[in-house]
């Protein structure tokens, strides 16, 4: 396997810069959440190839291509279970998922309940701007009830799921939201997701400023308050997560709700993978064992 | 042809039909006989009818053959409705107590075993099954000795005791037989061979860890759940990690993520879950990311019937996820070829990065074959291609992931190697992995990606043999068939030979490549051509028509569940000679 090069110097934002610019759209939440991410891997000082940022398909799940690190972007909904083969295969890896919440919660969302339950030691970032985007502007998973899109001219008649709710309930071992809006809390956050061993929910407001003129930055932006302010607030305390995950209205909280550190990642629970990846093993098994396969069938 | 001795043992499905089996196969296998073995059953966990035939000989058995020998009902429905199967020579052993023979063919022999007296039922609830195994054997001409093995093996686990009761019965029954019943007309012959017997899932299983598999995951569907078995079973002694996902399309995506991770990955499912996985399979091929899918197919359409067999998948693979883009397709001939495959498909899949998909049916993934234990290799070659694990030398930036080729194959960096970080794209992309499919699209680049990865075909076609015809070049009738049906055409032509009639046999392997201008060339001097497949519409004759214009004389078809018989090929080709018909849709006499 790759041995680790240690940088000469530090690492800074501007190494974690990829090779393209962002194609969103001028004021887009996802360039906060970018900024956020490349932010928390310079404190963390991860190598980038030692990194793996996995995406599906809409406009934040463009991101792999605006970040200097080993990327897949893979189709849409299906991010989560190729990281997890990729994190499997190599648990050295760090690995990032990103994507939106048409990706995640609409057509992903069988495999975001089951990447959960299974503690799959990924970050998985939902840039969550309520709207289908990159097909220019149909309700998501998200919209509120009576959301006006175009695929819901007169109103949206169906309500939303509610992200830090499903996660906890599915066994989320850490579950946070942050706002594209305030990135030093947005950076702590991502990177507390990063250093739990586990997998780590991250549902970050990313306001869409072309299609969704309800959420946008000016709405959140006197909305939401930080958990992290309360003192008496413990995110050791599922149920008080589970109480805050659905308040919406004039207050909505964001932080850190929940994170529990008493439960094996995936990688950790695996035989196979203690202390070594996959590519580690031969590639032709060890000729006693293959003998003995064989004996089984005489 | 090499006389072959057939058992069919029958009952409702918890009445433990699979135990006589696995106990007859392993006396058959450690006399060095050949075996083949077929269970025709249906999707319920108690009841209904499961009939399993086991066939042995001393020479290669390929199919289930064409006649019963000897038939063990394990209820009176199995007695009414395979008796009529027994032909003369032909013995049925059964429990008197419960079942009543019906009509019957002459010179067969009804074996009545007063199993109340024999055994205590209270005791044994399936002592009618050992005492029947006993008097089988007995009347076969096999020492007890190897019974009494078997039995010690099968309770292994258990008291002592357990086995000593069960061998007690299996005396009875073998005792009682000896005295009361006629043997068969001659013994089981023996030879000194010793063979290997294994499912086609098994031997995909197996192929797979032996090609190097370090990542298998999978959903559970018949007739593939067999592969996931062996794996969940042997993965941790192995060092493979296996995983049970939510669904096939999470299934193919993560033996994607591990491929890309650097490891052979491969899953397998049936018909429904492929459906699932092909919009995978065209990630697979675009971000250049081999992987291999295995389908074992089951009747369709839908859920279809899940336990019957069927080749009716090949459009679905030829035209699996959209666009276009390089595969291989291939589908195993026998059990044993269910493992020598693996490693072959996946040399190619590796060395041109692309999706390989492995076109298995029912009838080899659950069924059982003898096979020389010499063929499992499990150190075969291995050519992982041009893969990058580790520096050398590249500056950094300065790596293309898709680097245009003219083998179209480019170099494969894995994540984690210092210097050649990249994206790898679901989109069309530069050779640098850069988008060109959203911003500013790039009609030259595409073009130049698209012919890129297309090349690769010219490359796989090379690696790839093209088929061989069989038997006699002169010969009356061509039959050409493609994967499982291997063995039974094989028969099929032995038995038209004894009828003066000489056939040879076009058996397709690789279905893409097909090497269209040699399969020509094959059948230019054919005087008449006879496609033999498990489906309803010719899928085999409408690709070979698709690629090479090449129209058959004639079709044999069956799509009934049941795999073909020797004698259903024979006849349908006597018909086609006679001009009777070119479309034969032989039907099933055994009623399952």
């Amino acid at each position: 396997m790759a041995t680790i090069v240690e940088s000469p110097k530090p690492l800074t934002q501007a190494d974690f810069k990829g090779r393209v610019d962002p194609d969103w759209c001028p004021g887009c939440g996802d360039f906060g959440v970018l900024a956020a991410v490349q932010k928390a891997l310079v404190e963390l000082q991860i190598p980038n190839h030692m990194i793996c940022t996995i995406s599906g398909i809409g406009c934040s799940s463009n991101f792999p291509g605006f970040i200097e690190t080993y990327g897949m972007h893979t189709l849409h909904g299906r991010a989560l279970p190729v990281a997890t083969g990729v994190k499997m295969a190599n648990p050295d890896l760090t690995v990032l998922v990103t994507g939106g919440d048409g990706d995640g919660l609409g057509i992903g969302g069988n495999h975001l309940t089951h990447t959960i339950r299974r503690n799959v030691d990924l970050t998985y970032i939902i840039m969550d701007n309520q709207i289908y985007g990159l097909t220019t502007g149909q309700t998501s998973p998200t919209s509120r009830l009576g959301m006006k899109t175009k695929s819901t001219p007169f109103g949206s008649i169906e309500g939303p799921l509610y992200p830090i709710t499903m996660a906890l309930a599915a066994g989320a071992t850490f579950v946070a939201r942050g706002f594209s809006g305030d990135q030093k809390h947005l950076t702590d956050l991502i990177r507390q997701a990063i250093q739990h061993k586990g997998f780590s929910f991250l549902d970050v407001f990313s306001p869409c400023v072309t299609y969704n003129k309800d959420n946008t930055f000016q709405w959140f932006r006197p909305r939401v308050k930080k958990l992290e302010d309360d003192a008496a607030y413990d995110s050791t305390d599922w149920l008080a997560a589970m109480e805050k995950s659905t308040i919406w209205g004039e207050e909505i909280p964001i932080g850190k709700f929940f994170e529990r550190t008493d439960l094996p990642s995936l990688d950790q629970a695996e035989p196979v993978t203690q202390g070594r990846t996959m590519l580690s093993y031969p590639i032709h098994i060890d000729a006693a064992v293959a003998k003995g396969f064989i004996d089984e069938l005489m | 042809m090499s006389p072959t001795f057939s058992i069919g043992i029958g009952g409702a499905a918890g009445q433990g039909v699979a135990t006589p089996g696995d106990i007859f196969a392993k006396i058959f296998s450690r006399r060095g006989l050949h075996l083949n073995a077929y269970n025709a059953y249906q999707s319920i966990i108690r009841g209904g009818h499961t009939f399993l035939i086991i066939r042995t000989g001393p020479e290669p058995v390929t199919n289930m053959g064409d006649t019963l020998e000897l038939l063990i009902p394990l209820n009176q429905d199995t007695m009414d409705r395979h008796l009529s199967l027994l032909g003369a020579g032909g013995a049925c052993i059964y429990n008197a107590d419960s079942i009543k023979p019906g009509e019957h063919g002459d010179g067969v022999q009804l074996c009545g075993l007063p199993v109340s007296t024999l055994a205590d039922i209270t005791k044994n609830k399936v002592a009618q099954n050992t005492l029947a195994i006993g008097a089988a054997l007995s009347m076969m001409g096999v020492g007890f000795q190897s019974l009494e093995e078997v039995i010690r093996e099968q309770f292994g686990k258990k008291a002592a005791s357990v086995a000593d009761e069960n061998i007690a019965v299996a005396r009875a029954g073998y005792d009682y037989a000896t005295q009361n019943f006629r043997p068969f007309a001659s013994a089981l012959p023996m030879t000194d061979n010793k063979y290997a017997v294994l499912s086609g899932n098994t031997a995909l299983a197996m192929g797979g860890a032996a090609a190097g598999v370090k990542f298998y995951c999978a959903y559970p569907m018949s007739p593939s759940t067999g592969v996931l078995h062996w794996f969940a079973a042997n993965g941790r002694k192995a060092g493979i990690m296996v995983r049970q996902v939510e669904d096939e399309i999470g299934v193919v995506n993560m033996a994607i993520g591990a491929a890309q991770a650097g490891v052979r990955a491969m899953c397998a499912t049936s018909g429904g879950g492929f459906a699932l996985m092909s919009e995978a399979l065209g990630l697979s091929a675009m971000a250049e990311i081999p992987v291999v899918v295995i389908d074992c197919q089951r009747a369709g359409p839908s859920t279809g019937v899940p336990t019957k067999t069927e080749q009716g998948d090949l459009w679905q693979m030829l035209g699996a996820a959209f666009g276009d883009y390089p595969r291989v397709i291939a589908a195993p001939l026998d059990i044993g070829d269910c493992f020598t495959l693996m490693a072959e498909i996946w040399n190619i899949v590796d060395k041109f990065q692309v999706p390989g998909l492995v076109l298995c049916d029912l009838l080899l993934s659950e069924g059982r074959l003898s096979v020389d234990p010499k063929i499992l290799d499990f150190a075969p070659h291995v050519d992982r291609g041009e893969m990058i694990t580790a520096p050398n030398g590249h500056s950094e930036g300065g790596y293309k992931r898709y680097l245009i080729t003219e083998s179209g194959v480019s170099p494969r960096a894995i994540p984690g190697v210092p210097g050649y970080t990249h994206v790898v794209a679901s989109d069309e992309h530069d050779e640098d992995g850069v988008l060109i499919s959203d911003m500013y699209t790039n009609h030259a680049k595409r073009r130049a990606m698209m012919e890129k990865r297309m090349r690769k075909e010219q490359g796989i076609a090379a690696a790839v043999p093209p088929p061989v015809l069989q038997g006699p070049k002169d010969a009356d009738v061509t039959l050409i068939g493609w994967g499982s049906t291997q063995g039974v055409i094989e028969e099929a032509r032995a038995q038209l030979a004894e009828q003066g009639i000489t056939a040879n046999q076009l058996q397709i392997r690789w279905l893409v490549p097909l090497h269209g201008d040699a399969i020509l060339d094959q059948l230019r001097n054919a005087k008449r051509t006879i496609i033999v497949e498990n489906n309803f519409s010719g899928q085999f004759a409408r690709y070979l028509r698709s690629e090479t214009s090449f129209v058959a004389d004639g079709h044999i078809r069956k799509y009934d569940g049941e795999p073909f018989m020797p004698h259903h090929i024979v006849e349908a080709v006597r018909a086609q000679l006679a001009g009777d018909t070119t479309l034969s849709v032989p039907a099933h006499e055994i009623m399952v």
